[in-house]
């Protein structure tokens, strides 16, 4: 365990001058080509004093399975292609879930080893192909396919694991975790490229409004507790999570502009640093040493801590992996912001939602913005880089000295964890 | 499936599958080098980083460490006829040993979870071996 915790600096200073991203949803008729270069088409328009394509020199694509969802390998060059940006070389990055956290992570160290100044660092997946079914099992795939598996485990099944782990060890209920949902879906609703661009509440309603146009029993469900207690309305996925409790399928692509800091003033006046990154490994959940943390997160974190020279509590918001409500309460407790088992009573104390003291996924988290697998570490670090530059709208963090951002991603179920910090200049 | 005598099955997941079908045990490694124990066959001790381990009896007997019981199950587990209306327990499954595994836990209700407790004491159950899809299956002791 020496060697992860040796102290690590990038050779020379990174930094973010553009993002984009598409819109997350479900999209019939569009391929993982066509969602990366809307994202690419959004950064491209956004960049605030331009770009030419011709000066980026090189990048890397998260996708997780675009093999099974699409039955199309060799993703890179395929983007490049439709970006305009043959010959320069693309490289796809596969970590599952965190496939463009460790992009992102990539394209900083080639940046840093002085070898490129303009780096593109993407994800992309297109997922909505599939049936249900052959979705979880893509995505099970993922989990260790000799052990996990064929136990019947699922995704969701594992984090269910978790779960009942973290409800038997500590106070933690039912009801933490729909509030994790509620929450982010608040915050969804103010994100026009969420998936879930909507309420619990404003969905409830509109079930109900649905039950009385057709002459049907309306539902009495009074609060977004009650919706999300009824079975019916809110079923079972993997003992004790709800569908609810899990993030949904989604195509969606992301990406953002890598450049060396001693450029950034060429491409903006507001660039975001990359002030820390860490990236860590894991063992299954069964031989992890607890069942209620995942311990690459918090050998990730630690490592981006000491980079950047700053403590969890010097945090002002974090973007983490919230694929299952009760992924982002074990997050904030792994990432220090909270003490082991106090993940829940944050959450109950509104301290996590956007006017809280530490509001997480203020983009709606991957619950309500959608989790586009390959794409979701990027847009995670796109959503931090508009919230420490202002601009992220209605769900703006009402906090005029917003300094330090985190991302949280993680792939599989803790195999992997990227963490990076982020400081506005 | 890994044919011969004992000693020259190698350190994996056929050979781990292979004994609890044929020999009804349920076997994991240790190394000689530093006695590290492992409940996934390899090769190398994950350890300490040796290549001298060995098979590793355990007894079966273990008690159940966390669970859930799914809905939304696998192609393989809809086949064998898990589903919305019989969600499929798996668990995390501490063995007398203290190692842990992850089971398939038969002879419980997946539609009463509350029925389920973690702690219980829980057996190896080979008889439930298929070997076309071969998972590994604990029922309450």
């Amino acid at each position: 365990m020496a060697t992860i915790n040796k102290k690590r600096r990038l050779g020379r200073e990174v930094s973010i001058v553009g993002a984009g991203m598409s819109d997350f949803g479900a999209f019939k008729e569009k391929d993982s080509r066509d969602l990366f270069t809307e994202a690419f088409q959004e950064m491209m328009g956004h960049m605030d004093q331009g770009i030419d394509i011709e000066d980026i020199e090189c990048g890397y694509l998260g996708n997780y399975s675009s093999d099974l969802f699409e039955h199309q390998g060799h993703t890179a060059p395929i983007m490049a292609d439709w970006l305009g940006m043959t010959p320069v070389p693309m490289t796809r990055i596969e970590n599952a879930c965190a496939s463009s956290g460790s992009a992102l992570r990539e394209g900083v160290m080639a940046i840093a080893s002085g070898m490129y100044d303009i780096v593109l660092v993407g994800g992309v997946e297109k997922m909505t192909n599939l049936a249900t079914d052959e979705v979880t099992d893509v995505l099970a795939s993922a989990a260790d396919g000799l052990y996990e598996v064929p136990a019947g485990l699922t995704f969701p099944g594992i984090f269910g694991a978790l779960a009942k782990a973290h409800m038997d060890r500590y106070e933690t209920n039912l009801d933490h975790l729909l509030k994790v949902a509620i929450k982010n879906h608040n915050n969804g609703a103010l994100n026009p490229k969420a998936q879930f661009n909507v309420t619990i509440q404003s969905l409830m309603e509109r079930r109900q409004a649905r039950a009385q146009e057709r002459g049907q029993p309306v539902p009495d469900w009074r609060t977004e507790m009650d919706f999300l207690n009824d079975a019916q309305a809110n079923p079972w996925i993997a003992w004790p999570l709800r569908l609810y409790d899990c993030a949904p399928i989604t195509d969606g692509g992301s990406c953002v502009l890598l450049v060396a800091s001693e450029i950034a003033s060429n491409f903006t006046d507001k660039p975001v640093h990359i002030a820390g990154i860490g990236q860590a490994t894991g063992r299954p959940l069964h031989d992890a040493e607890e069942l209620t943390s995942l311990s690459s997160a918090k050998a990730a974190a630690a490592q981006a801590y000491e980079m950047a020279g700053v403590t969890p509590q010097d945090i002002n918001l974090a973007e983490v992996h919230d694929c299952f409500t009760i992924a982002e309460i074990i997050a904030s407790e792994d990432l220090g912001f909270f003490a082991p088992g106090e993940g829940p009573r944050a959450v109950d104390e509104g301290r996590t939602a956007l006017t809280g003291d530490r509001p997480i996924n203020t983009s709606g988290g991957l619950k309500a913005k959608g989790h586009p697998v390959g794409a979701s570490g990027v847009a995670q670090v796109i959503e931090i880089f508009h919230q420490l530059r202002g601009e992220a709208g209605d769900r703006q963090v009402p906090n005029a000295n917003l300094e330090l951002g985190l991302t949280h991603n993680v792939g599989g179920t803790g195999g992997t964890c990227v963490v990076n910090i982020l400081r506005r200049s | 499936m890994a044919q011969g005598p004992k000693e020259s099955k190698e350190f994996n997941a056929t050979s781990f599958f292979s004994y609890i079908q044929d020999e009804k045990k349920l076997m994991g490694i240790q190394c000689r080098s530093c006695g590290h124990l492992s409940s996934t066959p390899r090769p190398m001790c994950p350890s300490c980083h040796s290549k001298d381990v060995e098979w590793h009896e355990f007894s079966g007997k273990a008690s159940l460490s966390t669970f859930t019981c799914i809905s939304i199950v696998s192609v393989a587990m809809g086949k064998r006829g898990y589903g919305r209306d019989n969600p499929c327990c798996t668990g995390i499954v501490t063995l007398e040993e203290g190692l842990r595994v992850s089971a398939h836990i038969m002879g419980v209700d997946g539609n009463n979870p509350q029925s389920i407790k973690t702690g219980m004491a829980l057996v190896l159950d080979p008889d439930e071996l298929d070997p076309e899809d071969p998972a590994l299956t604990f029922r309450p002791a």
